[in-house]
Order: C-alpha cells, then sequence, then structure tokens
C-alpha cells in the first residue's frame, strides 16, 4: 500500500480522450504516476495519487487535461484567507517549498 | 541583489562570447551555506548570477541543462554534472528553487524562451534540445518553447544525481527516476523550516504563561513564575515540537490520513508521557486543560507541514482544514480558558 495517499476523492483532475492524441508527454511530467497509456490514450491510472500541481494540463498538447491547480498548503490558504486572495505560500524559503 | 561566485574556475569562449566554467564540486562554504539555507539562515543571499555557465570543456554538441537560479539547486547540478562537458543556463527564478519557481511562474514558459534569446543558445549549439528539470514543468509548456525556439524540451530525472544514468539510458528516466517520493531523510529536511514558523510567538507565549503561572487563588506569588511556571514552557514547546517534529518524522506510519489527525496522534502521546512525568499539573482540570492545547498546537503543527509535503492536493488540504481549523481554535481556547481558571479558582 502507498502510505503517502492524502484524502480520496477530492481532486479537480479532468481528463477529456476524445482530444488525447497518445503523445505520453501527461505519463512524463506527473511526479504521481497518475497516468497511463493504454490504447494509445491516455488513461487516468490512480485519481487520489494526483497532488493537483498542474503540470500534466500545462503540457498536454491538445488541452484534454484540466486541474485546479495550486499549492496543497495549509499556511497558504491561511494566508489566502487573511489575505481575502487565493492560496499563496512564502516560497522564499528556498529549501522547502511554502 | 547579493551574488556568489567563487564556484567559477576559469571561462571558455563560445560563438557569442566568454562564458564561465563552474567547479563540480562543494568547497566548505558552499556546504555551510546550504546548512545555513535550510535553517534560514539569512535567506535571500543564496542566488546566483542568471546566465550561460558550462561545466568541464563543451562544444557546440554539448547538452544544454536549464537550472533556477537558486544556489542549492545550482549546485545540486553542477554537482551531479562531474566529469561531464555541458552547458548550464541558469534561469532568472527570483532564487527560488525549482519546485516553488514553477508554481508561482517564475520558472515559466516566457523566461525559458527568454533566456534561449537572450544567451543566442541558437548560435552556442548546433543541436536542438535543452534538458529541464521534470518538476519545472509545473510551470514549463514544453510544446510551446518548440513552437516559440525550435528547442525541444526533454524532461529530465526530478534529482538531479540520477542526471548520469538519464544520459547514459539515452535521455530515458525511469519510472522511479520520475517518481516524486518522500522519504524519512528529507522529511527531516524540511523539519527546521517548520520549526521556525512560529518565531515570535513562540517566545511571547511562553513568556505570557510564565507571569500567568504566578497567580493563585487569592494572590500572586512571584515564586509561582518559575516553579511551576517552567513545567508550562515545557508543555508548550513539546506541543509544538511533537507537531513539527515528530508527526512529520514519523508520518507514513501515523494512522489517519490527515495531518490534523496525526499530529494529535503525537500530540496526545507526549501529553499523556508528560501527565506521568506530573509535568501537567495536579488537578483534573488543569490536566484536561493541557491535553487540549498540546493537541491543538500538535496537530495544528502536523497539518502546516501539508505545506512541505509532496503529495497533499490544494482540494485535499482546503477540505481537511475546514474542519480541523474550528477544531484547532476550540481546543485551544477551551484549554487556555480551563488552564487560567485554575490559576485562580481551587477545581
Ligand atoms: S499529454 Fe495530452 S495528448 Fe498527450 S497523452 Fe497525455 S492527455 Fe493525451
Ligand atoms: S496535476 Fe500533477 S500530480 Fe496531478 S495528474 Fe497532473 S501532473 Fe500528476
Amino acid at each position: 500500500m502507498n502510505r503517502f495517499v492524502y484524502l480520496p476523492g477530492v481532486v479537480t483532475l479532468e481528463l477529456d480522450t476524445e482530444k488525447c492524441n497518445g503523445c505520453r508527454m501527461c505519463t512524463i511530467v506527473c511526479p504521481h504516476a497518475v497516468f497511463e497509456i493504454a490504447d494509445r490514450k491516455a488513461v487516468i491510472r490512480n485519481r487520489d495519487l494526483c497532488m493537483e500541481c498542474g503540470a500534466c494540463a500545462k503540457n498536454c498538447p491538445e488541452g484534454a487535461i484540466t486541474v485546479k491547480s495550486g499549492v496543497g498548503c495549509a499556511a497558504g490558504i491561511i494566508n489566502g484567507i487573511l489575505q481575502n486572495t487565493e492560496p499563496s505560500c512564502d516560497c522564499s524559503t528556498g529549501g522547502s517549498c511554502c | 541583489m547579493n551574488t556568489v561566485k567563487d564556484f567559477i574556475t576559469g571561462e571558455v569562449q563560445t560563438g557569442t562570447g566568454v562564458v564561465p566554467v563552474v567547479s563540480t564540486t562543494w568547497s566548505r562554504r558552499d556546504r555551510l551555506e546550504t546548512l545555513k539555507v535550510r535553517w534560514s539562515v539569512g535567506r535571500m543571499k543564496y542566488r546566483i548570477l542568471p546566465g550561460l555557465y558550462a561545466v568541464g570543456t563543451p562544444d557546440r554538441s554539448s547538452r544544454v541543462f536549464v537550472t533556477a537560479n537558486f544556489k542549492l539547486t545550482f549546485d545540486h547540478l553542477r554537482r551531479a554534472l562531474a566529469g561531464l562537458d555541458a552547458w548550464i543556463l541558469v534561469l532568472d527564478t527570483k532564487g527560488i528553487n525549482v519546485w516553488c519557481a514553477a508554481g508561482k511562474g517564475t520558472f515559466s514558459t516566457k523566461e525559458v524562451v527568454r533566456r534561449i534569446r537572450i544567451h543566442h543558445l541558437d548560435k552556442v549549439v548546433d543541436h536542438r534540445k535543452i534538458i529541464l528539470p521534470q518538476l519545472s514543468a509545473t510551470g514549463v509548456a514544453a510544446h510551446e518553447v518548440k513552437r516559440m525556439t525550435g528547442f525541444t524540451v526533454i524532461y529530465g530525472p526530478v534529482k538531479a544525481s540520477d542526471i548520469k544514468d538519464f544520459l547514459e539510458s539515452g535521455l530515458k528516466a525511469t519510472d522511479d527516476m520520475r517518481r516524486v517520493t518522500f522519504p524519512l531523510v528529507e522529511r527531516l529536511k524540511l523539519i527546521p523550516v517548520d520549526i521556525f514558523y512560529g518565531k515570535y510567538y513562540m517566545l511571547l507565549v511562553p513568556v505570557a504563561f510564565l507571569l500567568l503561572s504566578g497567580f493563585k487563588p487569592g494572590g500572586y506569588s512571584t515564586d509561582l513564575v518559575l516553579n511551576p511556571g517552567w513545567k508550562s514552557i515545557v508543555n508548550l514547546y513539546a506541543g509544538y515540537l511533537t507537531g513539527c517534529v515528530l508527526a512529520p518524522a514519523l508520518l507514513p506510519w501515523l494512522p489517519f490520513r490527515r495531518f490534523s489527525w496525526k499530529g494529535l496522534t503525537t500530540g496526545w502521546f507526549v501529553a499523556i508521557l508528560l501527565a506521568f512525568a506530573g509535568m501537567l499539573g495536579t488537578s483534573a482540570t488543569e490536566m484536561i486543560s493541557w491535553f487540549l492545547m498540546i493537541g491543538a498546537l500538535s496537530s495544528f503543527m502536523a497539518m502546516n507541514f501539508t505545506g512541505s509535503s509532496t503529495f497533499t492536493s490544494l482540494s485535499g488540504v482546503k477540505k481537511e482544514m475546514k474542519t480541523a481549523l474550528p477544531v484547532q481554535i476550540t481546543m485551544a481556547s477551551l484549554g487556555l480558558a480551563g488552564w487560567i481558571l485554575t490559576r485562580f479558582i481551587v477545581l
């Protein structure tokens, strides 16, 4: 079992198989192996592993993938609530993210 | 801009000018700086000048690696390229690492295209391939870079240390090289940053507890400020540190998916130990108050670690916080109220 799975069933990732040309780019850029190729089309293999980074959507040449991307970071969300903006984190620490 | 450049060891001539050659080993100073950054000392100083650099003696057929101008990132890349002849194109990511810069939009399609043009990459090399770290894919659209510059973006491995294997296998990353994992060492490295999250509060709040410790039913005794006042300091720090050290370290082995629950688990575990050690006071009210406060603190700090973790989604964290934050605030307030009450009334 993968111990690094976060909450199930919340992710905003969507794939439009109609548009997919099977270029494999999404399988290359995804850091969590969410996609695989079957019958020359991308399929979502494990949606709950997705961390909504947006790399797949950004690099899909056919625009077949959509995801509401952002950093899953509590401090960032609190920042957002306090400043009444989208979640944003202070990444200037550099060493880590947010 | 504060830049560091003592890693430059020479220069090479290209079709377009002189390019500095950089060392592929770390000096003592490089190591020291790495440590300082981890512990957030003097945080913004570690950027290097964006531009084209060389390792070894690259020529027109050598590989081009693109990276961020955060010094730690650059250091890892140049060390990974030891023994090779290659070009390094350093983007201006405002001194931020690849992953964060890509998320923030400074490691972007636009910046990649801009740097290729500024440094006339098409005149430096004959081929049309650039290697980017995989984690920059969040900010860069490979097909757009290709359309605008003619350069094909190849996403390399997540970790710089896999670059040699990646090159040897003909620019193919194995599945493992593409996965972001989150092993113990990686989690431990990120802990220092979280410890400093509470900076000022973690100095002010204990002082407030010390002062309040002096109150006793019917008066104030300065003797009490230090004893048992010191115990409240230990308890507060215990709650804080279990949340930002113990919970992240034990992350995969703790039950529950929610970080707030994980933090509550470690917090209460430590609270039980403290109770046996006689640190939580004598009355039931005082003990319960400490359980509430330590639990809330640890839970909140553990939840904060979602920012450092590599697998939590925004939707997930939002969902978790919606219920966790109000509970944490309630617990902390009740605990604080209960504890203050025991200063004034015998319960
Ligand atoms: S990147 Fe887009 S087009 Fe290419 S395989 Fe994935 S979904 Fe299909
Ligand atoms: S958003 Fe990121 S984690 Fe989710 S599927 Fe796309 S690339 Fe993978």
